[in-house]
Order: C-alpha cells, then sequence, then structure tokens
C-alpha cells in the first residue's frame, strides 16, 4: 500500500517558541508527508484526541520548557488509554540527554536535540512509521 | 472515549482493538462510536484501500440523514475560524458535528502541511465534535478526490451536521457544491472590484455570500458590490443572503446560522435538494467509473506500449492524436 504517512507535529506546554516545530513540519512536507500541525500551548490531551481523529501515525512534540518529563509520561499514558499503541512517539527542543532514558521508558522513541538535522528526521521517521505500524506506507 | 454516534457508548480505558480483521468488524466498531474505528474507517476510504469498496457497502444505506454545510473562499478569509465558530453553534442543539477540513498537497512532494485544527483548538475535547483533516492529494477542484467519501462515512455513522472546508479557493473549484447541501462563500473586503463580482464560477455556487472580517474597511463596498451583482441574475428561485461576519468576534453568526436554516428549509421543500443529492450521486458514480476504466485501460494498453508513444510523440514522429488512436486499437 502506498499512501502518504500522516504526522501529528504540536508544541505541548506552555512554551510559544515554535519556529522549531514549524521548521520540522516543513521538511516533513518537502519529505511527502502529510503534517497535521495544531499550533502551540497543546494540552497532551487535545495532542492525543488529535492523532486519534487524524489517524495518525506518528505524534511529534517539541518543547523547550522543561516540562517533558510531565507532558511526555502523559501523553504516553493518554496513547495507551485510547489504544494508539502502533502511534509513533517522538520528540524534540530542549530536552537534556540525561532525561533521553527516562523519556524511552515512556515511549519516547527518539528525542532529537538541537543540531538535529533535518534529513536525520525525515528520515527516521520514514523508517520507524512502517516498523511501528507493521505495514508498508 | 467515544463518540461520534449516539451517546451511550462511553467506555473509558478500553483498549481498541488493533489490526482490525475485516473492514465488518470496523465497521460494527465504528457504529458503536469508538473513536479509533471510525478514524481508521475514514483512512481506508481517503486511500481507497482494498477494504474502502465492501465498507462503503456497508454504510451507504445510512447515509442521506446528515446536514452537510460547505464552506469555501479565498484562502485567509477566515474559513477555519468561521467554522470553529459554527460548529459551537451547531454543537448547541446537534449531538454530534464532524468538520472535514481540506488543505493543499504540494504539487511537488505530495505533501501538505494540514493547519486548519489550529482555528479549532476550543473544540478538540468536545466529545460531540469529530474533526478530519484532508490533504486534496492533486485534485485541483476544491476538495480532494476522496471528501465526498469520507463525510458518507461520517454521515452514515449517525453525525448530525458535517461541516465541510474546501482549500482556499479561487474562481473555478467548485467541487464542494457535489457535497454540500448549503455552501458558505466566505470573501473578505479588499479583494477586487465590482468586475470580479460578475465573473462566472465560483460566485455562482453560493447559497450564502458571508462578508467576513466586516469590522474591516470596505466592507460596505463589497456588500454592495455583491448586492449588484445577485440583482443581475434574474428569476433565481432562491435569494442569496449577504451576510456579514466578522469570526474573530462572532458577529453576525446568529444571522449566519439563520440563513443557513433558511436556505436548508426552502431547498428541502423546493425539490432543490433532492435534484443536488441527485447531481451529487451521478457526479460520484461518474467519477468512479471513469477511475475503473482508466486503471482497466492502462492495464490493456500497457506502460510499455504507452512509453514507446510517449518517446514518438516527443520526438516528433508522431502527433499526439494518433498516438492515442493507435493505444486505443489493439
Amino acid at each position: 500500500m502506498k499512501r502518504p504517512i500522516r504526522v501529528v507535529v504540536a508544541k505541548a506546554g506552555l512554551d510559544g517558541h515554535d519556529r522549531g516545530a514549524k521548521v520540522v513540519a516543513r521538511a516533513l512536507r518537502d519529505a511527502g508527508m502529510e503534517v497535521i500541525y495544531t499550533g502551540v500551548h497543546q494540552t497532551p490531551e487535545q495532542v492525543v484526541e488529535t492523532a486519534l481523529q487524524e489517524d495518525a501515525d506518528a505524534i511529534g512534540v517539541s518543547l523547550l520548557s522543561g516540562a517533558h518529563n510531565y507532558i511526555f509520561p502523559r501523553i504516553n499514558e493518554l496513547m495507551k488509554e485510547k489504544g494508539l499503541d502502533d502511534v509513533l512517539l517522538f520528540g524534540g527542543g530542549i530536552i537534556p540527554e540525561a532525561d533521553w532514558p527516562g523519556l524511552r521508558k515512556v515511549g519516547v522513541e527518539r528525542v532529537f536535540p538541537p543540531g538535529a538535522s533535518l534529513e536525520e528526521i525525515t528520515t527516521y521517521v520514514r523508517a520507524a512509521v512502517p516498523k511501528k505500524r507493521g505495514v508498508e506506507v | 472515549m467515544a463518540t461520534i454516534r449516539r451517546a451511550g457508548a462511553s467506555r473509558p480505558g478500553t483498549p481498541a482493538p488493533e489490526n482490525p480483521a475485516t473492514s465488518s468488524d470496523l465497521v460494527a466498531r465504528a457504529r458503536s462510536g469508538d473513536k479509533r474505528s471510525i478514524a481508521r474507517l475514514l483512512t481506508i476510504v481517503e486511500n481507497d484501500e482494498p477494504e474502502a469498496a465492501d465498507a462503503m457497502r456497508a454504510l451507504y444505506p445510512d447515509t442521506g440523514r446528515a446536514q452537510i454545510v460547505g464552506i469555501t473562499g479565498p484562502p485567509g478569509g477566515g474559513k477555519s475560524t468561521l467554522v470553529n465558530r459554527l460548529a459551537a453553534a451547531f454543537r448547541e442543539r446537534a449531538s454530534h458535528v464532524a468538520i472535514v477540513a481540506v488543505d493543499p498537497s504540494s504539487p511537488f512532494s505530495g505533501g501538505a502541511i494540514l493547519g486548519d485544527r489550529i482555528r479549532m483548538r476550543e473544540r478538540f475535547l468536545d466529545e460531540g465534535i469529530f474533526i478530519r483533516s484532508m490533504a486534496s492529494r492533486g485534485h485541483t477542484g476544491g476538495l480532494a478526490r476522496a471528501t465526498v467519501r469520507v463525510v458518507n462515512v461520517l454521515d452514515a455513522l449517525g453525525t448530525d451536521v458535517v461541516l465541510v472546508e474546501t482549500v482556499g479557493v479561487g474562481q473555478e473549484e467548485v467541487d464542494v457544491i457535489r457535497v454540500a447541501d448549503t455552501v458558505c462563500l466566505v470573501t473578505v473586503p479588499g479583494l477586487g472590484d465590482d468586475i470580479q463580482a460578475i465573473k462566472a464560477g465560483i460566485l455562482e455556487i453560493a447559497d450564502v455570500l458571508v462578508v467576513n472580517k466586516a469590522d474591516r474597511p470596505g466592507a460596505d463596498e463589497t456588500a454592495r458590490d455583491l448586492a449588484q451583482m445577485l440583482s443581475l441574475a434574474k428569476d433565481r428561485p432562491w435569494k442569496t443572503p449577504i451576510i456579514r461576519t466578522s469570526a474573530q468576534t462572532g458577529e453576525g453568526l446568529p444571522q449566519l446560522l439563520d440563513a443557513i436554516a433558511k436556505h436548508r428549509s426552502w431547498s428541502l421543500s423546493s425539490g432543490e435538494h433532492e435534484d443536488r443529492r441527485r447531481a451529487a450521486a451521478r457526479a460520484e458514480v461518474e467519477a468512479l467509473l471513469r477511475e475503473a476504466l482508466l486503471r482497466e485501460l492502462e492495464g490493456r494498453v500497457g506502460a510499455a506500449r504507452l512509453n514507446a508513444a510517449v518517446a514518438r510523440v516527443a520526438e516528433r514522429s508522431i502527433d499526439p492524436y494518433a498516438a492515442v488512436e493507435e493505444l486505443l486499437r489493439r
């Protein structure tokens, strides 16, 4: 089956700096994906509900506020609750490397720090989604 | 969790089943209000996956009940903001409202940024509202090819009102008339003079004309130009109202809702509704037929013969008409 990958790109929490998220959204678009962009100040509930209704293959969350150790576990919990077990969760922004292992435990499969290349991100999403979904896309 | 279906299907914490075995399971779960299944079903019809035909067969008898309102107009005119307002207003009296919002796909990468949700954030957690974004995927009529099917599924699953937002349109993207019972054309002040208003195309399909951002300078002139344009069209049984709104503040919204309701009751009593649905059915069958014939023909012609013919046309040893004639001959 050949279809565009659908990715929700969200800014969760209280920081309003969405330049990075927009750049990533644009890069994913240019890689042929359909990006559902929801804007800033999203709650975990809003992010997961959006992914659910949009039947997204992946959720990318940008966080610069330091709230990642609260936001991601909550998103993970809600994803489980709603049965989004085959949806890829990844993150980016200001997230200290020391926190990555802990985030991995709550379902964040990859964190992209500042300086990660767009190519790296799009290549990752394109490879990780089919694995997670268990189908060819 | 749940539900776009009738109330009572709330089952917090119930894990949605993985990889639904058949489309009939999926349809059953969608009917019970399971949002994951509804979303999957929409994906299946959007991508025209193998299960799509079965699913549509099961659901089609239940279509035709929802009120479908189309919102179209130029980019940046405030369509999404207005849809956000309308959804909230319809929710006051309907238990299930859906929004289908279309944004353009890139002609180069095929990717898309679907950003209509940004204006609809207050609606995200309303259990009675289901929002689905679609990319146009190369279709040029203002909607995606599969928008009709997506609307049909939502309709069959018991949605009371479906709001269909087109891509930002120019003058010619009029597909929304094939989906919606009532088409609202949202324009804004300052887009052009009175000649723009008498051109053919998009203005002709409007059942309700909306001058949004009516607090801006030039709104009076825009409304006047549109009124003059309408006065030139004689003997139209429906008098298209011009409603001034500010989607941002909500001003004019009651008048817009009233105009939509009036059009609906006129449409139902005058037979327009029936005519339009029949035309829509014809358009859908013809489109499917065209696609099927094309696929069959492609199979018969074969890529090799096609490529050979194209190469000869490119090197001018044969003209395009002759190439087609030759390809259709076996």
